[in-house]
């Protein structure tokens, strides 16, 4: 028998564009409980189509799990469209709040030069803590969000990741 | 077009789907469509039990072909719904059931969605993973679109349960009314036309094969594709086996049938396909039941995989050439491509093989033991029977043996709970069995533990003139269950004894049905025959010993080769 030669763990990003309804989080997350399919994290929004929403999930599991998960994705009548992202090909961002003690001058001017150094933003500033907006992949949120840490980090709320491929392609959907 | 209300057309709809029958039970917030119903031309067939309603829904969808309707009130009646569209959901069977649903808005009353209303269940959230598709009604105009997406998805591509959710006031409230036919729905575009190129490797692959084999599923009746097979298998000569599901895809009375394959698959079958290089495998998803442990499951075989659902290829098997479309139009392409190519046969080496094989297994069967035989029983039953009666089973040993002893020939005669296991299944499903079938006999075969979980329907039958046989195969006990502790836990019975059960015969009486309790062959085969003519129900008792075991068997966590013939 034909065996799978990619059993290696590893993460991956899935965009599914699925009808604008009530419901349809469940459905897809329900259909990940089921089958126990893990979902690192997923975000959704509208898209440029009126009645489509797209969610790009991440999820963790080797080659023949990805496959299933996107075939039983397919399956959901609400989905329309589901595409394996290229993450050689790929742009992805995540958006993360996080709220950072700054007790003193120093600690103040300490974390606006990172903050700098990240392109991130203080968005609100308040007498003993800062605000911070930061954009960008996962990997440099995680790492401002490590040089926050010292300070102490009151409160984090991340996006999760969303994506789109580069180049002219787009995930089509026929009518 | 003049206002209507969601009730009128919902029957409207329905009609237009030419529905002929629902099974279902009446309840508060089904009222208006039950007050429409009853003007209507459509049957309603009032069940005892909403399980049973489903039960027999996907019963009648098996024997005809058609989708089976059912119906039940807000809250429990959903929920008791649910076993038997799990159950229809596991075998892919198109069951279409409409709940009634509390208010979705209500001006100066809490009877209304997410208020925790009298008889208020979710039934669309505990529906999602066990529907192919489910859907709540926010408005009146919403029904007659709501009613043909059910259908459409229900009965094309890999069919399955659909739930609408009908909320009562969608229900009175009247509105413009659109019946059009055309459908848009653009994440569900099924497959049915197979990939050229696929198919030409697939009859290479074939071609090339010195041991083919087949093995069928469901699928290939869901598709309606048993003449094909048939042609395929002759011009390969290819043994076919099938998987519970696909009993009755082809006649259990050809030289190339080997049965079922699996746990309580015929040796002939779970032998060959360790011989087979070429698996052709048509409309079946590899189930546990069918495979046994996998690294173990024609070991030697490249295997072809037909389905029309793309996810059920590599799911459980690796495949070689995987074919996403319809069985009976791959069939009949790979066949194309193959009579170019191979002459028709009279025999083989392989199949002086399967011919050998078939008649060692024969040959040690004989008859063994005296007393009331589960295996004698089916054989005298299979011998009685018309070849178009229509067999259910519920589950545990009397499936087991309606499956290895009642020889199938056509598709559509054999019902039976395949993936869910739902003991209780096979009776109401016969009631719709019958329904959709009402010149040919029905029989479940059952045993007692199962029938007394649906029994009560025994009323429905006598009431609404629908009579079929049951036999019931009774050990006083939970016998599968028996069967592995004898095997498997040291003869440590646990909580499948059901010493106490009621008298057969009389709990029939009771409900105006015909009871018959035999004691030997003889009597058996009478008491069938004076039930195929009755006109109301008849059950037929049939005292076994508790101790009969169901063989060939695969214990749990082995694969085929293991196969103990008992």
């Amino acid at each position: 028998m034909m065996k799978n030669n990619n059993d290696e763990e590893k993460t991956h990003m899935i965009a599914a564009i699925v009808e604008h309804k009530p419901g349809v989080l469940y459905s897809v997350a329900n259909l990940f409980r089921c089958r126990g399919f893990n979902i690192e994290s997923i975000s959704v929004g509208v898209t440029e189509q009126p009645g489509l929403a797209r969610m790009t999930i991440t999820v963790k599991g080797n080659e023949k799990m990805i496959e299933q998960v996107i075939k039983q994705l397919n399956k959901l009548i609400v989905v329309v469209k589901v595409s394996r992202l290229d993450p050689a090909n790929v742009v992805t961002r995540e958006l993360a709040l996080v709220k950072v003690n700054a007790f003193s001058a120093k600690e103040r001017s300490d974390i606006i030069n990172y903050v700098d150094v990240f392109r991130a933003r203080v968005v609100d500033v308040a007498p003993e803590s800062l605000m911070v907006e930061i954009t960008g992949t996962s990997d440099k949120i995680d790492a401002f969000i490590g040089l926050m840490k010292p300070f102490g980090t009151k409160e984090i709320a991340r996006t999760g990741i969303t994506a789109l491929s580069r180049g002219a392609k787009s995930i089509k959907i026929e009518e | 077009m003049a206002k209507m209300s969601g009730a009128q057309a919902l029957v409207e709809a329905l009609k237009r789907k030419n529905v002929e029958v629902i099974f279902g039970i009446i309840g508060g917030a089904t009222l208006p469509v039950y007050d429409v119903l009853y003007d209507s031309e459509i049957r309603h067939i009032l069940v005892r039990h909403e399980q049973c309603a489903a039960h027999a829904a996907d019963g009648y969808a098996r024997a005809s072909g058609k989708p089976g309707i059912c119906m039940a009130t807000s809250g429990p009646g959903a929920t008791n719904l649910v076993t038997g569209i799990a159950n229809a959901y596991m075998d892919s069977s198109p069951v279409i059931a409409f709940t009634g649903q509390v208010n979705t808005f209500s001006a100066n009353s809490a009877y209304m969605i997410g208020r925790d209303a009298f008889q208020e269940a979710d039934i669309i959230g505990i529906t999602t993973p066990i529907t192919k598709y489910n859907y709540q009604v926010k408005k009146a105009a919403e029904i007659p679109e709501a009613v043909k997406l059910a259908f459409y998805v229900a009965t094309t591509g890999r069919p399955g349960p659909v739930v609408i959710d009908v909320p009562k006031n969608t229900q009175t409230e009247k509105a413009e009314m659109d019946f059009s036919d055309n459908i848009s729905l653009r994440g569900y575009k099924p497959k049915v036309e197979p990939h050229k190129l696929q198919v030409k490797k697939a009859a290479e692959l074939l071609l090339k094969a010195e041991r083919p084999m087949i093995f069928a599923g469901g699928g290939v009746i869901l598709s309606n594709a048993s003449p094909e097979l048939l042609e395929l298998a002759e011009l390969l000569m290819a043994p076919v086996a099938t998987s519970l599901m696909g009993k009755g895809c082809f006649p259990e009375n050809h030289p190339l049938s080997l049965g079922n394959i699996g746990m309580h698959g015929t040796v002939e079958a779970n032998k060959l396909i360790l011989e087979a290089d070429v698996l052709l495998a048509v409309g079946t998803r590899f189930s546990d039941r069918s495979t046994g442990t996998l690294d173990t499951f024609c070991p030697d075989a490249k295997i072809i995989h037909i389905d029309i659902d793309s996810a059920e290829i590599g799911k459980n098997v690796d495949i070689d050439i995987p074919i996403v479309a319809d069985a009976k139009r791959t069939i009949k392409a790979v066949h194309q491509l193959l009579i170019q190519k191979l002459q028709k046969k009279k025999s083989s080496q392989w199949f002086k093989r399967v011919q050998e094989v078939k008649e060692q297994v024969l040959s040690k069967a004989g008859s063994s033991g005296d007393g009331l035989k589960p295996a004698k029983i089916i054989a005298e039953l299979r011998k009685i029977l018309p070849e178009d009666a229509i067999v259910t089973t519920e589950v545990g040993q009397n499936q087991m043996w309606a499956s290895l002893y009642f020889k199938t020939y056509k598709p559509r005669t054999f019902i039976s709970s395949g993936g869910l296991g739902t003991m209780g299944f096979g009776f109401p499903a016969s009631l719709g069995a019958k329904v959709a079938c009402p010149d040919r006999p029905v029989v479940d075969v059952a045993g007692d533990g199962s029938f007394i979980m649906t029994e009560q329907d025994l009323a429905t039958s006598v009431m609404e003139k629908i009579p079929v046989t049951v036999v019931v195969l009774n050990n006083s006990m939970l016998g599968m269950v028996a069967q592995w502790q004898r095997l498997f836990y040291n003869r440590r019975y646990s909580a499948v004894n059901l010493d106490k059960l009621p008298d057969f015969v009389k709990l029939a009486e009771a409900y105006g049905a015909q009871g018959i309790r035999i004691g030997s062959l003889d009597e058996f085969a009478k008491a069938v025959r004076k039930a195929l003519k009755s006109d109301v129900t008849t059950v037929i008792d049939v005292p076994i010993s508790p101790e009969e075991d169901v063989f060939p068997m695969v214990p749990a966590g082995k694969g085929l080769k293991d196969t103990i013939e008992g």
